[in-house]
């Protein structure tokens, strides 16, 4: 071949010995982190949509789809609903603690975060015992098995949040946030918003209608 | 077979072997951090690469025993026979004919191409053709890898799982995959299957987000969108893809599972009768019954609203590559880089709105079937615009014909053929007839096998010199291409034949029916071909690990290429450039006026 390439010639081709800098950023202006958070958020509404789309297509190919508030404790779970929106509104607050630096302030409203969370959590486990113990179970109908899948994997997702809020607690108790180091508790509010805000579109078709 | 690399002729000019001593600039760091637990995204890629490599030969392995079986029905199988079915007296059962095809299917996307594909030269590409010096996220880039591992894991318990392995394809279509007693496979082993599935997903989500994110923020300054190399594109458009469809498939993936250890009833329908017996709660034993009222279509629907869209996440990465490759070799500018992204996207995005089209015969409506057709149809268009535009680039130019480049066009050119089936197929009134036939095999390999695996390996030839910092031996890799182009098309292209005959897939023993009897020798024929691919493989084997150790040193920039990895050192260290990187122009700037050399690099300053 007549194009002759270059041989290996150690002045241009070996490494050079020092440590490149890096510090340009091409992209849209958010952090890196918010960014795939809310790519992470993205696959998460699909992961809600294929289960929601999937129920909503076994109800409506179902001639009667039983009452849920002949199945469900659906008082019970609106109060449940109304802490977990709660909940949502102290990690705001969290936030905003955050941003002013407040470190006794993040303490507190994570902890009332947590606190909320956790009261859904054992309200559901409850609401999950009582059903089981009249032997509601997943495989009695196509009701109870679109029920328990929506419910329960939300539930988890909660877990998830909750154990997230603690470790973010945690690192404020050693101080590890300040006025310009908010993004932890940044990405941990946007999930836990999402959560919630997939909780209030559960409660509304699975109890509600 | 295999000279040693200073008596072959240079054709390159590159420095014979030894000649250089490289500078290593790392600090020490142990081996386990370096080669085990890496968050160098190069190492990462080399991790995949190679498991990936592993997973091809298990899976061709697992292709040459569905061959045996459909060449020499119940025959011995010469010497393994005796290890693997010592209780059928040496030949393949039924079951086991059914675990091959859906063990072979599965392996080869799910811990094959896709991992080969995004995993490894995603990995290893992004950062290097944008000029950053990693990933964004390093330690998630790590963890992707390794959640690979328990999928694999969860893979080999299915092959050892009770009823010899999962047997329901690659598809896992309901009732045989939810009803645990439906078949030998659908026990345990579809439970292991389906977890192996889940891990794999995970791994893919966590490259996705990596890939995304590192695309959009870490470009080098200069680099804007359209300043992207197509390899760019198509594995940033195959992360979108997977991040939007891959969750529906791990929602359905867990409602199956559900269905199989909870007894829920997502597919189960009502009064569903299984070897004789009732499943439906109403007739019963509640402790094992099953809850009905489920649909088994809704598994197809959102089980092909993830896998028409991976099969373009198998495809579009490899289309960038094919279109980097043939810039460089063919010394011209890609013809219509804008066109070429607009077609990518296009393809993407109608990918999600033609899944029906593997639906055709599955009951459901025939009004949709329409709607699928003519969506299906209508992704001809980008494929086409990409076609040509390889065409156009190829018009005219003085091609270099190396190893890389030759996998390159043969990609173009069988992904015609495989296109052109795809279309023909999506005609509803066609599909009807050659739906589960040997056409449809013939028409995935094409895409898949000829398509993606041969871009995969017009990568790892032109990318090689980049990874370890020495040539591939041009004449084996020549030597591996031929054969490997006529075995292959040797063992597709009759497949169309078989299919217009109306031979169906996925049957252990087609000729039982007389009607298909005829096709025998046909098939031997084949599975010679096939036999004789597996074999042929072994000149990329030794190329590959002589070249490793003994390849020809190379500098930078051995193709002469424009890109930004070509800018970094032979194989880039930690960090990956000497500098923060400059980009001026376009990717393909090749044969242009303003300079002497035929190529102007993306960095330099005119
Ligand atoms: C020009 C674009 C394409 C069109 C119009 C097309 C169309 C189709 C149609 C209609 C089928 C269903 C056939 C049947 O089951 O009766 C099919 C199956 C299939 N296609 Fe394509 N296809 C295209 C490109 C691709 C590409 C690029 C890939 C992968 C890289 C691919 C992979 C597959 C696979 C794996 C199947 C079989 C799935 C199974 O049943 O196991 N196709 N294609
Ligand atoms: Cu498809």
């Amino acid at each position: 071949m007549s194009d002759a390439i270059a041989t290996y010639d150690p002045a241009v081709d070996a490494p050079r010995a020092h440590h490149p800098v890096y510090d340009y950023d091409s992209g849209p202006p958010v952090e890196r982190g918010k960014f795939a958070i809310w790519l992470f958020l993205a696959t998460e509404v699909m992961f809600f949509t294929g289960l929601i789309g999937a129920y909503v297509i076994l109800r409506s190919g179902t001639a009667a789809w039983p009452n849920p508030e002949n199945r469900l404790a659906v008082f019970l779970t609106a109060i449940n609903t109304f802490v977990l929106i709660i909940s949502s509104w102290t990690m705001v607050r969290a936030l905003f603690a955050a941003q002013r630096g407040d470190r006794g302030g993040i303490l507190m409203w994570l902890g009332l975060t947590i606190f909320f969370g956790s009261a859904f959590v054992s309200v559901q486990v409850y609401e999950y015992f009582e059903l089981v113990k009249h032997g509601s179970l997943p495989n009695v109908d196509i009701f109870w098995s679109t029920f328990y899948i929506m419910t329960g994997f939300h539930g988890s997702h909660v877990v998830v949040g909750v154990i997230w809020l603690v470790c973010a607690w945690f690192k404020a108790l050693r101080g590890g946030y300040s006025e310009r180091n908010y993004l932890g508790i940044e990405l941990a509010g946007l999930y836990w918003h999402f959560v919630d805000l997939v909780w209030v579109l559960l409660f509304t078709i699975v109890y509600l209608f | 077979m295999n000279p040693p690399p200073s008596a072959e002729p240079a054709p390159l000019g590159l420095a014979p072997e030894g000649t250089v001593h490289v500078h290593h600039e790392h600090h020490e760091i142990g081996f386990i951090r370096k080669y085990i637990f890496s968050t160098d995204h190069k190492v990462i890629g080399m991790q995949f690469m190679f498991t990936g490599l592993i997973f091809l030969v298990l899976g061709g392995l697992l292709a040459m025993a569905i061959r045996w079986q459909l060449a020499f029905p119940w025959q011995e199988m010469p010497v393994i026979g005796r290890l693997l079915f010592p209780e059928t007296g040496r030949v393949v059962s039924p079951e086991y004919y059914t675990m091959l095809f859906t063990m072979h299917g599965t392996v080869m996307i799910f811990f094959v191409i896709i991992p080969l594909l995004t995993g490894a030269f995603g990995n290893f590409l992004i950062p290097l053709m944008i000029g950053a010096p990693d990933m964004a996220f390093p330690k998630l880039n790590m963890m992707g890898y390794w959640a690979m591992l328990p999928a694999i894991f969860f893979l080999m318990l299915g092959f050892g799982a009770e009823g010899g392995g999962p047997a329901a394809g690659w598809t896992a279509y309901p009732p045989l995959s939810t009803i645990t007693s439906a078949a030998p496979g659908s026990a345990s082993a579809q439970t292991y299957w389906l977890l192996a599935l889940t891990w794999v997903g995970v791994s893919s989500m966590m490259g996705a987000v990596n890939y995304v994110t590192t695309i959009a923020k870490m470009r080098a300054p200069g680099m804007t969108l359209y300043r992207m190399p197509l390899s760019i594109w198509g594995l940033g458009v195959a992360a979108i893809l997977q991040l939007f469809a891959l969750p529906v498939l791990t929602a359905a993936g867990f409602m199956q599972l559900f269905d199989r250890v909870l007894h829920t009833g997502f597919f189960t329908p009502t009064n569903l009768v299984v070897n004789n017996v009732g499943v439906d709660y109403a007739v019963a034993n509640p402790e094992t019954a099953t809850a009905a009222g489920g649909h088994p279509l809704l598994w197809q629907h959102l089980f092909w609203f993830y896998s028409h869209p991976a099969v373009y996440i198998m495809v579009v990465p490899a289309m960038g590559f094919a279109s980097d490759i043939i810039a460089v070799h063919a010394r011209k500018p890609i013809f219509g880089y804008k066109p070429m992204v607009y077609s990518i996207a296009g393809i993407a995005g109608l990918g999600f709105i033609v899944w029906g089209h593997h639906m055709f015969t599955s009951g459901m409506n025939p009004t949709v079937g329409m709607v699928f057709m003519v969506s299906t149809i209508m992704i001809a268009l980008p494929s086409a615009i990409k076609v040509f535009n390889w065409l156009g680039t190829l018009w005219g130019a003085r091609i270099r014909f190396t190893t890389p480049m030759l996998y390159a066009l043969a990609f173009v050119s069988m992904f015609i053929i495989g296109g052109l089936s795809g279309i023909w197929m999506a005609a509803t009134p066609v599909d009807v007839y050659i739906h589960d036939t040997y056409i449809v095999v013939a028409h995935f390999h094409y895409v898949v096998f000829a398509g993606s695996v041969f871009a995969i390996l017009a990568a790892i030839y032109h990318w090689f010199p980049k990874m370890f910092g020495r040539m591939m031996n041009e004449t084996l890799g020549k030597i591996h291409f031929f054969g490997t182009f006529i075995f292959t098309n040797g063992v597709f292209y009759m497949m169309h034949q078989l299919g217009i005959a109306g031979l169906m897939r996925r049957t252990a023993d087609p000729y039982s029916y007389e009607i298909y009897a005829h096709l025998q020798p046909l098939n031997e024929a084949i599975s010679y071909c096939a036999f004789a691919l597996f074999a042929w493989q072994i000149f990329f084997v030794i190329n590959f690990f002589h070249s490793l150790f003994w390849g020809r040193r190379v500098g930078r920039n051995p193709w002469q290429a424009t890109t930004l990895e070509w800018q970094a050192p032979s194989p880039p260290g930690h960090g990956n450039f000497d500098h923060q990187l400059e980009v001026h122009r376009g990717p393909y700037e090749y044969s242009g006026p303003e300079v002497e050399e035929d190529y102007l690099p993306q960095t330099r300053k005119l």
